[in-house]
């Protein structure tokens, strides 16, 4: 067939951004990159799934990037709503400075 | 190997490079702009390897609702909140709790790839043969299990869409 790529590859690539997308939340301190590096981690858990699922005649996984998929879209819808609040109630979105369930 | 097999290997390389050049990209930029267009340029990179692993449907909602939809709502937001400056003011210095979590995902990172690189992948295979999702194409088959085996997540996710609409209206909302 076409995949000549073995699967360990694609998981490999996956680890990386995966860890990339980790070294991003922890490191950046504006939540709208904090965000968009999660969206990263989210998509290189999907390539895992889309792999896996490829390689194992399925399509469970297809399904199951799916419903990740619009899991995303309502997050973001409601995630970005939620920053537009903060900035306008405290004038930064900067995560060290958001601190009100900090005990 | 094959002509075909070996441009398999070139655009998986190119893709793959690509990809992570992207990501490393999105975490270093100053500017929020850039890091959402890097971001762009990783999730198309994502796309074409979902294309590779024969997945077109997948590879099409990628490129409409990530790199389209949910893209476009964080650079409104960008430009809304205008956050370019005060982040390009100050001078970035690594604090311990920064390089105690590069460390902590360097460890992550680590297990990973014995995870995957160790280990058998594990499993039966199961009946969707490429030949066979070929035969009906590739969204017509996953069309028909959309509304068969999985019609109740499909269900619960459009009732998770409509609450996430209702949850941005009232959370954007103005009081008074």
């Amino acid at each position: 067939m076409l995949s000549s790529v073995p699967p360990i590859y694609f998981l490999i690539v996956s680890a990386v951004i995966f860890a990339i997308g980790a070294v991003g939340v922890l490191i950046r301190r504006n939540a709208i990159i904090v965000f968009m590096c999660i969206e990263m981690m989210f998509s290189a858990v999907n390539l895992t799934l889309i792999t896996t699922s490829h390689h194992l005649n399925s399509l469970d996984g297809v399904l199951m990037v799916f419903f990740v998929m619009t899991v995303a879209a309502a997050e973001a819808a409601v995630g970005l709503a939620i920053f537009v609040l903060l900035f306008r109630g405290r004038g930064t979105i900067k995560v060290d400075e958001i601190n009100l369930l900090k005990w | 190997m094959t002509a075909g097999s070996v441009f398999y290997w070139i655009i998986f390389i190119l893709t793959a490079l690509t990809a992570i050049f992207a990501a490393v990209m999105v975490i270093t930029r100053r500017n929020p702009i850039h890091s959402a267009m890097f971001l762009v340029l990783n999730f198309l990179c994502i796309a074409v390897l979902y294309l590779l692993l024969n997945a077109q449907f997948i590879a099409i909602i990628q490129v409409m609702i990530y790199a389209g939809a949910i893209m476009m709502l964080v650079i409104f937001v960008i430009m809304l909140l205008s956050v370019e400056e005060e982040e390009r003011r100050r001078l970035m210095r690594p604090s311990p709790a920064q390089v105690m979590g590069v460390v902590l995902v360097l460890i992550l990172f680590a297990q990973l790839i014995y995870g995957v690189a160790v280990e058998v992948l594990p499993g039966d295979l199961g009946e969707f043969s490429p030949e066979r999702i070929a035969k009906l194409g590739d969204i017509k088959t996953v069309a028909g299990l959309l509304f068969t085996k999985f019609l109740f997540p499909f269900e619960v996710a459009s009732i998770l869409l409509l609450v996430g609409i209702i949850g941005a209206v009232i959370l954007s909302k103005k009081e008074r």
